[in-house]
């Protein structure tokens, strides 16, 4: 793998954001809105319930760390519609670009558009309604570290279903994360779901992170060994959603939906 | 062109198949070192379909590539490391300037010394006075220069060039086919042409295929080709072939 190929996919994500206003303002406008309303709400959550439980680090740490996930996934999938909106595979796939460089180059892409709307919405989320950080620990390391990774994963899986099924079928990928939250619980204790759906939470690794944040937050122990798998299972994801790209890049060469992409010849 | 130059391009026994579809039926052809070699035939006829299984973005049903020696189905990368491409179906992405398309390609290509070889290109394509104009504001003949820039970056070994007089006025048209030649000729690199204008064909190709229901169909000089089948020019042969192939299949009495 060449270092370089990674970066001038990077490269070419930076001189589209650099230019633009429309892909600009998208990083953080979006989770700036979400934080400002849910800093309300925690704040009259708070005048409301019992004394005693601060809903801001359960409540809009949650968002936080929700929105951290959706930006990262959104940071891989829109980097690979650029070169679907642009028309541009064959002019990449042409070339000595290898897949893991290519993917490489968008998950680089994601690190830096994902660090923008984390900066901004820490920035904004301690300044505006007080949320701490330090209530996390150190534990905030692999919060981060798990939804990163499943980001990653999501946004990869993401780039496949469109290279598989074609420009339109992007209309799949954006609600993605929201199909995935209400098995990650975000919001709620796991044990308030039905049975069958903590089985899916399980399979989650974001259903780890807000466990552990819970815990943390209500004063409670929190499981390494669980946080450790679920950065196990994420990384896992990583692998398969990879192993996935690379198997549908090889269906639309073999198949010639690459080359006719436009098409959408499925 | 001697039999004896290396090869830049052997292509053997290439078939593509879709469904109940024979795209590409056993075409075997090879391009040698400074040799142009003219890639002809009727609209859907597999020219294109042959050019994107060289540069590996179809997978060929049987058949081997290699450019160099190199075995594109094995050693994709390194095989295209050595080649480049134009095609008027592959336009460089719209929304970045002519400069900032040449950057991300020359670093995907591998290009040493790059601002250098960007500079080099801009002043032989005539597009200084575009480099920070988005390629997607160019005239298409404009953006046609900047693909055969990109196509030139890496100095290629196998340069495929799908029409890419297509869209220039006559004297853009001449210039290109001039620089082609004279690159060619000088860096030792190989060049698979199409085109439908017979013309350009025969000021530049070496050595012609005609492609025709996947199949190749004759192979020769461009300008010995048309009298020795009888016919007065090459654009008559042209027509000989997609209206009447069987008669000019060896073997087959016309």
């Amino acid at each position: 793998m060449r270092a370089s190929r990674a970066a001038a996919i990077f490269l070419r994500q930076f001189y589209l954001l650099r230019g633009s206003v429309a892909r600009v303002l998208p990083l953080f406008a979006w989770i700036t809105v979400d934080i400002i309303l849910w800093g309300f709400i925690t704040r009259y959550l708070n005048t409301v319930a019992a004394p005693g439980y601060n809903f801001v680090p359960a409540l809009l740490g949650a968002v936080l760390l929700w929105d951290f996930f959706a930006r990262v996934m959104h940071g891989v999938t829109t980097a690979f519609l650029e070169d679907v909106w642009s028309r541009n595979f064959l002019n990449f796939f042409a070339s000595p670009l290898k897949i893991s460089e290519y993917l490489a180059g968008l998950v680089l892409s994601s690190i830096a558009t994902s660090a923008v709307g984390l900066l901004v919405m820490l920035v904004l989320a301690s300044a505006v309604f007080g949320l701490s950080f330090a209530s996390y620990g150190i534990l905030l390391v692999p919060f981060l570290l798990v939804l990163f990774l499943f980001g990653i994963a999501l946004g990869v899986v993401g780039a496949a279903v469109v290279l598989r099924f074609g420009p339109a079928s992007e209309w799949f990928v954006w609600p993605l994360p929201a199909l995935v939250s209400p098995f990650a619980g975000v919001f709620y204790p796991l044990s308030t779901l039905p049975l069958w759906m903590r089985g899916a939470a399980r399979a989650l690794p974001p259903s780890y992170v807000f466990e552990g944040m819970r815990s943390v937050v209500a004063g409670g122990a929190v499981s390494w060994a669980a946080l450790v798998w679920g950065v196990l299972l994420a990384f896992a994801y990583v692998l398969l959603a990879c192993w996935l790209f690379v198997r549908v890049h090889r269906h639309v060469v073999r198949t010639g939906l690459l080359a006719r992409y436009s098409a959408e010849t499925v | 062109m001697s039999e004896r130059q290396p090869k830049v391009l052997s292509v053997a026994g290439l078939r593509k198949v879709y469904g109940a579809t024979v795209a590409v039926d056993g075409v075997s052809f090879e391009v040698g070192r400074g040799e142009i070699v003219g890639l002809l035939g009727p609209n859907g006829a597999g020219k294109t379909t042959t050019i994107n299984m060289i540069l590996g973005v179809l997978e060929p049903t049987a058949g081997t590539i290699e450019v160099e020696g190199v075995d594109v189905r094995r050693e994709r990368s390194r095989a295209l490391s050595c080649t480049n491409f134009a095609a008027v179906y592959a336009p460089l992405p719209g929304n970045l300037t002519v400069t900032q398309n040449l950057r991300v390609f020359g670093m995907l290509y591998g290009v040493t010394n790059l601002s250098q070889r960007i500079r080099e290109l801009l002043e032989e394509f005539d597009l200084r006075h575009l480099r920070d104009a988005k390629c997607g504001v160019l005239s298409s003949g404009e953006q046609t220069r900047v693909a055969l820039a990109k196509a030139m970056l890496n100095r290629p070994h196998l340069l495929l060039l799908d029409e890419p007089t297509a869209s220039l006025d006559p004297a853009s048209a001449r210039e290109t086919r001039e620089r082609m030649r004279r690159f060619a000729a000088g860096g030792g690199c190989g060049v698979l042409w199409t085109s439908h204008n017979m013309y350009e064909v025969e000021e530049v190709c070496d050595r012609v295929l005609f492609v025709s229901k996947g199949r190749v169909l004759l192979e020769g000089d461009p300008r010995k080709l048309p009298s020795e089948h009888g016919r007065d020019s090459l654009e008559d042969l042209f027509i000989a072939v997609a209206r009447e192939p069987l008669t000019l299949v060896p073997g087959v009495a016309a």
